[in-house]
C-alpha cells in the first residue's frame, strides 16, 4: 500500500482564539486506493489537527452538509477527486456568508429565503380520500427542481446574492419556488408570482450562470428562472 | 424608522422587458445604420447631412436616443440597487442619473433636428 501526500492551504479562523482569519499551509497522508475523495483527506486531516472545523454527514453528495470552496470553486469535497485538484488545494469557506469558525458558515440568510418561497404545496381544496394525484407528464416537469439538496453552493457563488443576500431569493430559492410554481397540484401559482414580481427578489438575476456551472447536482437554476420570468410575461402579456 | 425588511415594488418585469425591447430597437438602428456606412463608403458630409435632414431618419434617431435612454436608466440603477447600499446615497445616485440622462436627450434633439 503507497501512500500519498495531499497538500492543502485552507482557510482558518476561530473568533474565540483568532483576530482574524488566516491561511494555514497542512499536508496529510492518504491511500489512493480507499481514500480518494477531498472529504477523505480532510476527516484525515483532523488527526493531524483536530481543531480543524467543517460540516460533513452523508459522505455520499446527498446530504449537502460539506459544501465549501475548492481552489476557488464552489462544490462537495465528498464527491470531488483529489486527483482532479491542483495541490496545494486551497479550502475556504462558501463566500458571502458569515464565518463561525474555519469551514462552518452561517446559513441562517441562505435558509431566510429559502422559506420566504412557501417551500410547500399550498391547496385549499379538500384533500381526496388518499392523495392528489398528477400526470406522468405534469411529474416531469418537476425533474431538474426536487433533486436540490440546499447545499448553498449556488446562491453562494452568486455576486447578485453576495451584494443583496437580505432581498435577493438566490439560485436555490429561486429554483425551489419554481419547483411550486410548477407543481400542478399547488393552487398558489399567482400568490408565488406577487411574491417574486420585484427588482430584487427574482430580477437581481442577471443571468451569469455561476450557480448553473457550481451545482453538484448538475441543476439549472438559470433556466428556472427563465421559466418565472416567461410565466410572469404570460401574465401580463 | 423601523428596520423593517420590504420586498414587492412591482416593476421588476416591466424593467426587464423594456431592457429586451430596446436592445432590439437599438440591434436594427445600429445595423441600419452600419448597412448605410458599408454600402455608401464613398459618402462625404453632404451625403450624411441629406441622410440626416429626412424626417423619418430623425424620427428614428430619436426613437432610438429614447430607447438606449431608457435601456441605460435600467441598467445603471441595476448598478447601484447592486453596489450602492446606503439608501439615501443610492437614492441620490438615481437622481443624478435621471437628470444627466434628461440632459442627454435635450442636448440629442438639439443635435438631431438642427442640422
Amino acid at each position: 500500500m503507497s501512500m500519498q501526500t495531499v497538500k492543502f492551504r485552507i482557510y482558518r479562523y476561530d473568533p474565540d482564539k483568532d483576530a482574524k482569519p488566516y491561511m494555514q499551509d497542512i499536508s496529510v497522508e492518504v491511500d489512493p486506493s480507499t481514500e480518494r475523495k477531498l472529504l477523505d483527506a480532510l476527516v484525515k486531516l483532523k488527526v493531524v489537527d483536530e481543531s480543524l472545523s467543517f460540516r460533513r454527514s452523508c459522505r455520499e453528495g446527498v446530504c449537502g452538509s460539506d459544501a465549501m470552496n475548492i481552489n476557488g470553486k464552489n462544490g462537495l469535497a465528498c464527491i470531488t477527486d483529489i486527483d482532479t485538484l491542483k495541490q496545494p488545494i486551497e479550502v475556504r469557506p462558501l463566500p458571502g456568508l458569515p464565518v463561525i469558525r474555519d469551514l462552518i458558515v452561517d446559513m441562517t440568510q441562505f435558509f431566510k429565503q429559502y422559506h420566504s418561497i412557501k417551500p410547500y404545496v399550498i391547496n385549499d381544496t379538500p384533500a381526496p380520500d388518499r392523495e392528489r394525484l398528477q400526470s406522468q407528464e405534469d411529474r416531469k416537469e418537476l425533474d431538474g427542481l426536487y433533486e436540490c439538496i440546499l447545499c448553498a453552493c449556488c446562491s453562494t457563488s452568486c455576486p447578485s446574492f453576495w451584494w443583496n443576500p437580505d432581498k435577493f431569493v438566490g439560485p436555490a430559492g429561486l429554483l425551489a419556488a419554481y419547483r411550486f410554481i410548477a407543481d400542478t397540484r399547488d393552487t398558489a401559482t399567482n400568490e408565488r408570482l406577487d411574491n417574486l414580481e420585484d427588482p430584487y427578489r427574482l430580477f437581481r438575476c442577471h443571468t451569469i450562470m455561476n450557480c448553473v456551472d457550481v451545482c453538484p447536482k448538475e441543476l439549472n437554476p438559470t433556466k428556472a428562472i427563465g421559466k418565472i420570468k416567461e410565466l410572469m410575461l404570460k401574465r401580463v402579456a | 424608522m423601523v428596520n423593517r425588511h420590504v420586498v414587492g415594488a412591482h416593476y421588476g418585469l416591466r424593467d426587464w422587458l423594456v431592457q429586451r425591447a430596446t436592445a432590439v430597437i437599438m440591434l436594427v438602428y445600429a445595423v441600419a445604420v452600419g448597412a448605410f456606412v458599408l454600402f455608401a463608403a464613398k459618402a462625404g458630409y453632404a451625403d450624411w447631412q441629406k441622410l440626416f435632414s429626412c424626417t423619418w431618419v430623425r424620427v428614428l434617431s430619436t426613437v432610438t436616443f429614447l430607447a438606449l435612454l431608457w435601456h441605460a436608466w435600467v441598467g445603471i440603477r441595476d448598478i447601484w440597487m447592486d453596489y450602492i447600499q446606503p439608501l439615501g446615497l443610492r437614492v441620490t445616485a438615481h437622481v443624478v442619473t435621471i437628470l444627466w440622462l434628461v440632459a442627454s436627450l435635450v442636448y440629442m434633439i438639439k443635435v438631431v433636428w438642427g442640422v
